[in-house]
């Protein structure tokens, strides 16, 4: 390989850096693309983590994002087990820590470093304390679940732990689910729904404790016992998932190359319309808090579709800022966010924008309190729209409303609508 | 080109659906994909590969 060959390093290597990384040569980068991933693993897929592979229904070998026929066709310098220690956007350097420090120069760079778990304080190192990011926290998680009759305290009542919540209950434990908001996900749902959420969970066998905060756990021998609530009420468990939310991992792009070239770390790696942070680096995937300029506002969305999505917009745009004449203009990543979430035997689904919302309306289309539809927006329009239960070909039509959002008079009309159509 | 699909992977977003309607649907009862043409013509190539990238649980696999 002729080192005169100009380089792309793309740093992380799952959803979104998979993507750029297939996006770069499939849009016809000849030069190196050098991925680099700090697990040992092939680029593996994360949402069936606290699915799939925790109910024990999958081997993790089928989280694999490509086969790896699939991964030498893209021709990569891939360097898993690798950690990007710190990139200089000025003098395009990325310096690896694999075997040794590495500097890399590079032509451009995608940062799609996703995010890392948030913990509570004095929890690390607690045995029974678990996390669930990587394939690996997962199988440990897994190991002790295949046990019966396990006592699980899972801390943080988002999508991550109310989907964990549903697994080890399907399995038979008994699952207290914890936290500060007085529904699961109600800060992404709103009361009604999450109030429903909540009802399902309950139904099912889990233990709510709403409203509450952890304010530590409880060990002995150095094993957790269990987690002592704000109110000081002990919740007992044979062991503790920690779901409390993440932190963007952009530690190795901070320095004062970063600082001069006015990169913006303050919440996640903020990124212009194009997805770009500085010339010739682009974010792309949970770490990228991008300006989306159909909604007018910077957006971090750490949902897997978002991941694909803009680790090839990312790509794309990183080649035609390199070779313009080659690859052509870049283009303003404006997606209609899309996530999904399976709890029991209910899937959820939503595109736009939810969280944060000043207005929600909640439709029942047909009757089952089970299956809701809302919208999702700021005082004057509906930008976001969930279904619970809806079939594929209703569900589909939800983007639409996302995608052009309406006036609140006119919003229902269109749920009503696109439901019935 | 050669499409192949993983039912059991796809979780029922329907992205495929969007980006190349003519090769992808899903299934009524549960939105799992049903490939319409598993070999389709040069002219949907760009779309299928996109929706390859894109599909959220990698349950799209194409062969050239």
């Amino acid at each position: 390989m002729s080192a005169a060959r100009p380089r792309i390093a793309v740093v992380g290597a799952a959803a979104a850096g998979l993507a750029a990384a297939e996006g770069l040569r499939r849009l016809g980068w000849d030069g190196v693309i050098t991925l680099v991933g700090d697990e040992p693993r092939l680029p593996y897929d994360r949402p069936p983590l606290s699915k799939q592979v925790l109910s024990g229904a999958w081997e993790p070998e089928r989280t694999a994002l490509r086969d790896s026929a699939q991964l030498s066709g893209l021709e990569l310098d891939l360097r898993l087990g690798t950690r990007a220690t710190a990139y200089d956007p000025l003098e395009r350097t990325l310096t690896l820590d694999g075997d040794g420090p590495t500097v890399l120069r590079c032509a451009g760079v995608v940062a799609a470093t996703g995010v890392t778990p948030r913990t509570l304080p004095g929890a690390d190192g607690i045995e029974g304390v678990h996390v669930l990011r990587t394939l690996d926290d997962a199988l440990v998680l897994r190991r002790r679940l295949a046990v019966p009759g396990r006592r699980l305290a899972v801390v943080g009542s988002g999508v991550l732990g109310a989907e964990a919540a549903a697994v080890a209950r399907a399995l038979g434990h008994d699952v207290a689910l914890v936290g500060t908001q007085n529904t699961p996900m109600e800060r992404v749902l709103g009361a009604e729904v999450g109030g429903l959420l909540a009802e399902v969970h309950r139904a099912h066998g889990v233990t709510l404790h709403t409203g509450q905060a952890v304010t530590g756990v409880r060990t002995e021998s150095g094993r957790a016992t269990g987690v002592v609530l704000a109110d000081g009420t002990t919740v007992e468990a044979d062991d503790v998932l920690l779901a409390v939310g993440s932190v963007p991992a952009v530690g190795w792009l901070r320095g004062p190359g970063a600082e001069a070239a006015g990169v913006d770390l303050s919440d996640g790696l903020g990124c212009d319309e194009f997805c770009a942070a500085a010339p010739g680096l682009y974010g792309a995937g949970d770490v990228a808090r991008w300006y989306h300029p159909v909604l007018r506002r910077h957006l971090r969305i750490e949902h897997r579709m978002n991941a694909s999505e803009q680790g090839l917009a990312a790509a794309r745009n990183l080649l035609a800022e390199l070779e313009p004449e080659r690859f052509g203009e870049r283009r303003p990543f404006a997606p209609v966010p899309y996530f999904w979430s399976d709890q029991y035997d209910l899937k959820l689904q939503a595109y736009g924008v939810l969280a944060g919302a000043e207005r929600i309306e909640v439709l029942h289309l047909d009757k089952d309190p089970l299956r809701p539809a809302a919208l999702y927006g700021t005082a004057d329009h509906a930008v976001g729209a969930l279904a619970i239960g809806l079939p594929p070909r209703q569900a589909r039509s939800l983007r639409a409303l996302a995608a052009t959002p309406s006036t609140w008079p006119e919003a229902p009309a269109r749920l009503t609508v696109a439901v019935d159509a | 080109m050669q499409i192949t699909i993983d039912e059991a992977k796809c979780c029922g977003a329907g992205q495929c659906v969007l980006v190349a309607p003519e090769v992808f649907d899903q299934r009524d009862e549960d939105g799992i994909v049903v490939l319409l043409n598993a070999s389709p013509d040069a002219a949907q190539h760009a779309a299928v590969r996109e929706a390859a990238t894109i599909c959220p649980a990698a349950a799209i696999q194409v062969r050239e």
